[in-house]
């Protein structure tokens, strides 16, 4: 059906009766149709030349049925795409306090120097005599990582977080092969992040949860009582998902050192420590550092990331293919088990190509723009944000973990709200009205009705300020008993509180066209 | 320092709320003697200009593509994107958004994703698409780790057409959890017959159309002779505009389809970050890896869109989950959607017949030139030449003319005694004049 701007719509989405309108459309929210609805198969916004028509080589295997593509002419893309883009919160937009996720400012310097034609416009099988510049910034990347961390190498191909994750957890297996050691357990606290077990598992390895306790932190007795024979790694993150630097960190590694194994470090919260502790000093074997977080790689609503992996001596020698040897100053690249020398043994290849070059050219911008003393600065402050927003909060709303200084993020669970009939959730959907996105919810499993925020170094004093004051708001507001503004929350969203258990139970995963009426 | 907003005022007055004298004070648990006390040994910060001039000096080093005749693919391939496309994914509150956590304010993600999953299943004939895998290599590996969940069976044929990073990233994935991995040797000439491989141990034949060397691949007799033994058959494609052109591998019988979507939307960047595509039948939904977008309604009864399906993820089940995926390939993918959504179906069935009436025209002009052969009996918008001569010095010896001649097969398989291969890629960018200028080249070097 057409509406009377001439835009199909479905009924569903005309919503004339909540809005009040008869589009649907509220002032500046514009509800959108999908471009199945609003496409036409004949329709293009591109103008190509017209084909010829000559012999074909395709065989017998030319398609034979259309596919169903719509189109749309560019204007009408535009329209669509930037009604879409109005719909969602982002960090250019305001305050972005998602823990762990490390929601920062994303320098548009970096989108332009990806761009330039040398860096975007180049094949990653050009002949290597044609692409020095971009070898050059792959190694650059990778001295500035190793210098940071203060380890070893750096294997930079990985392609997100969880993908250095394996990068890293395959060179340790790699290393207890290579070493004749059957060591099939890696230990793992219950805080960490469902990567860490994901990934241990899906080559083979045995998960040991190890517990948190009741400060938060990791004991070192836990994990020497957890060690066996049979224990190959470990896997921390530090600083760890409560938002806390493991105060027993150096013998935390040492026990795992002494049995034998290797560290794995979740680098998800590097950049509180950039520039203030080396992870290679307190005796990490291989970590991954997210450059969509600590470098400020745009997020793009779910990537993509980048996950280059540093590994220390003892696993240097089995970073994975491909890999950018510095000889005299001058890259060489390695692409093949053919190509290395003494002493370098990859495991394999995790991905086509070189790793997620245009991730490396953005971090490169800001790692430049930084410097050593700029990227120090940058947690001290993400640390000292995050430590202030604490202070400002802590008489009203329950801090986890009250022992330890909070690094870039901090860790509230729902005790602060008993007696209220607010949930974690239902706070966090009072947060938009507000015009905020909510932390992190539910994470880490370890406190009940965990609220994690992280306010990033980006914040003013003054954009703190109206946040912490925002959150003693709602926290008095739901001690005083006013639920509905809860359990109606979100009520200036583009949506309200979707229906997440009808899109499990029968799960529409694409759009099918109407039936037609009988 | 341009990036951060807190002054020197700023920062005293929150450490006096917080009720320490110094910064250091909150890095308390960090062990004393691990504290830096110095810059470590790199450069101190620098302004916009300073940092534009050091990058654009590095990037100057390089060779574009858009500069010179440039014929090459093997996995990645050099199309033309609408201006459009670059303006709206920089969109802040797309380019600057996190994963739809909070579906209420990331419709906009959402819906995209929606759309994205739609496109894909209809581009590959297949029910279901996820919301991105990372790339085309990384797709294949989840693929045939979803094929092993499913017959419970642990080994992989991967046909010889198969990309070798393709095929490393299969075998080291496959290595590591103990699984088989029947690795077929490379074919240029195309007379392998993978038929006799596949086996009642088989879990899944992984098939490249077009592969490696270009050449088409019928599908149907491979699913049948899989789905008779019981094993999937998991198609490739690395070029995705040739589903422009060809039968899509969901019409052929594929139970799971992954590609590689740089094709649409998405720049050479010297390999990254690109965008994996990754469909399946609706049977094997729950164990799909990735991100799943589904519709669903608000309080208020209006359609919208939710990530669904979680129990399959990381967050939810840990160790027992399908993959260890998080982050994927949003801004991608969401590149690649708006590109197929300007193209439309008739603009992408005409950009295939312009690639592929490009490619044939080169291809009989090589074939011409005395000393070379074209090896594929079928192609899309690739294929490969026999040079009398090893194909890496003749890349060499052209790229010093200003030509980008292909990809050497040696540059890939470096061990398979292929050198005189080259393979060559024709998109709707090449010109009639870049193509005279590489018969001219090839002709006088050969």
């Amino acid at each position: 059906m057409l509406n009377d701007k001439g835009r199909p719509t479905r009924p569903e989405t005309a919503g004339a009766a909540s809005a009040g309108t008869f589009t649907g459309n509220k002032g500046l929210d514009a509800e959108e149709a999908l471009i199945f609805e609003i496409g036409r198969p004949e329709v293009s916004g591109v103008d190509l030349p017209a084909p010829k028509g000559g012999r074909t080589r395709l065989g017998g295997l030319a398609r034979t049925a259309p596919l169903g593509l719509p189109g749309l002419s560019e204007p009408e893309a535009v329209r669509h795409y930037v009604r879409l883009s109005r719909k969602n919160y982002s960090i250019d937009a305001g305050l972005y306090p998602l823990g762990s996720c490390t929601m920062k400012h994303n320098p548009r310097l970096g989108e332009k120097m990806a761009r330039l034609p040398g860096f975007a416009d180049v094949h990653p099988l050009q002949p290597v005599s044609t692409v020095g510049g971009a070898l050059e910034a792959i190694a650059e990347v990778g001295r500035w990582l190793t210098e940071l961390t203060g380890m070893a190498a750096c294997a930079m191909s990985p392609k997100a977080g969880a993908h250095g994750e394996l990068a890293g957890m395959m060179a340790i297996k790699a290393a207890l092969q290579a070493r004749g050691l059957d060591r099939p357990v890696v230990l793992v606290p219950e805080s960490a992040h469902g990567t860490n077990p994901a990934t241990a598992a899906l080559i083979g390895f045995e998960v040991r949860a190890i517990p948190a306790r009741p400060d938060g932190t990791v004991a070192a007795a836990d994990v020497r009582a957890a060690i066996d024979d049979r224990v190959g790694a470990l896997m921390l993150t530090n600083p760890n998902t409560c938002g806390i630097f493991e105060p027993e960190i150096a013998e935390i590694a040492a026990a795992i050192h002494e049995a034998g194994g290797y560290f794995y470090c979740d680098g998800a919260n590097f950049n509180a420590i950039v520039g203030k502790v080396r992870p290679g000093d307190f005796g990490v074997d291989a970590m991954h550092i997210n450059l969509h977080k600590t470098f400020s790689t745009p997020h793009g609503g779910g990537g993509p990331g980048a996950g280059p992996v540093v590994l220390s001596e003892r696993l240097a020698a089995f970073a994975p293919l491909p890999f950018v040897r510095v000889e005299a100053g001058k890259p060489v690249l390695v692409e093949d088990a053919s190509q290395t020398r003494d002493g370098e043994t990859p495991y394999g290849r995790l991905t086509a190509f070189h790793g997620q070059m245009g991730m490396f050219t953005r971090a490169l911008a800001y790692m430049l723009s930084h410097g050593a003393d700029g990227l120090r600065q940058a947690s001290e402050d993400a640390v000292l944000s995050a430590n202030y927003l604490r202070a400002c909060l802590s008489d009203l709303m329950t801090v986890a973990f009250p022992d330890h200084p909070s690094m870039h993020e901090v860790l509230f669970d729902d005790r602060f709200l008993e007696e209220t009939g607010v949930t974690t959730l239902d706070f966090a959907k009072a947060m938009i009205d507000e015009g905020y996105h909510p932390m992190t919810m539910y994470f880490p499993l370890v406190v009940h009705g965990a609220m994690l925020i992280e306010p990033t170094e980006s914040e003013s004093k003054a954009s703190l300020d109206l946040f912490a004051a925002t959150l003693r708001d709602l926290t008095l507001a739901a001690k005083a008993g006013d639920r509905d503004r809860f359990a109606e929350a979100p009520r200036f969203a583009p949506r309200r509180r979707l229906d997440e258990t009808r899109a499990a139970r029968a799960p529409k995963l694409k759009w099918e066209a109407p039936k037609p009426l009988a | 320092m341009r990036y951060l907003p807190l002054t020197e005022t700023d920062r005293a007055d929150m450490l006096a709320r917080i009720g320490v004298q110094t910064v250091d004070a909150l890095y308390a648990d960090v062990p004393a003697d691990e504290l830096l006390d110095r810059l470590l040994d790199l450069p101190t910060a620098k302004g916009e200009m300073e940092v534009e001039r050091a990058m654009a000096r590095m990037a100057g080093k390089n060779v574009t593509a858009g500069s010179v005749p440039f014929f090459l693919g093997a996995g990645a391939y050099r199309h033309h994107v609408p201006a459009s496309v670059d303006h709206l994914i920089q969109r802040s509150e797309f380019l600057t958004s996190y994963t739809p956590y909070q579906p209420e304010i990331t419709q906009g993600t959402l819906q995209v994703l929606f759309e994205f999953q739609t496109q894909v299943a209809a581009l590959t004939g297949m029910e279901v698409a996820n919301a991105s895998m990372y790339d085309g290599s990384t797709a294949t590996g989840e693929a045939v780790l979803m094929a092993h969940r499913i017959t419970k069976r642990r080994k992989a044929v991967l046909d010889g057409g198969l990309h070798p990073h393709y095929a490393e990233v299969v075998a080291t994935l496959s290595a590591m959890a103990s699984d088989t991995v029947d690795r077929l040797p490379p074919d240029p000439a195309g007379d392998e017959d993978i038929l006799a491989s596949i086996d009642a141990e088989t879990s899944c034949v992984v098939v490249q159309t077009p592969d490696v060397f270009g050449r088409l691949i019928d599908l149907a007799p491979i699913a049948e002779k899989a789905h008779a033994v019981g094993a999937l058959l998991v198609a490739v494609v690395t070029e995705v505009v040739a589903l422009g052109a060809i039968e899509p591998p969901g019409a052929q019988g594929a139970d799971i389809v992954v590609a590689e979507g740089q094709s649409l939307g998405n720049p050479l960047g010297f390999g990254g970050p690109y965008v994996g595509l990754f469909a399946a039948r609706a049977k094997h939904v729950r164990q799909m890896p990735g991100r799943l977008c589904g519709e669903t309604v608000d309080a208020e009864g209006k359609r919208g869109f939710v990530l669904t399906l979680s129990t399959r993820e990381q967050h939810i089940r840990r160790e027992k989950a399908t993959s260890n995926i998080c982050t994927n390939a949003g801004l991608c993918a969401l590149a690649f959607s708006i590109h197929l959504t300007l193209l439309g179906e008739a603009g992408l069935t005409r950009l295939a017949a312009l690639n592929h009436e490009a490619a044939v025209a080169l291809a009989d002009d090589l074939a011409a030139l005395p000393g070379v052969a074209v090896l594929n009996d079928t192609f899309f918008n690739e294929f490969t030449v026999k040079l009398p001569k090893p194909a890496a010095a003749v890349v060499e010896a052209l790229a010093a003319q200003g030509i980008l001649a292909g990809v050497p097969v040696s540059r890939l398989m470096p061990a398979a005694g292929l050198d005189d291969l080259l393979i060559v890629a024709v998109t709707e960018c090449v010109t009639a004049d870049d193509r005279a200028a590489l018969v001219a080249a090839l002709s006088a070097a050969l």
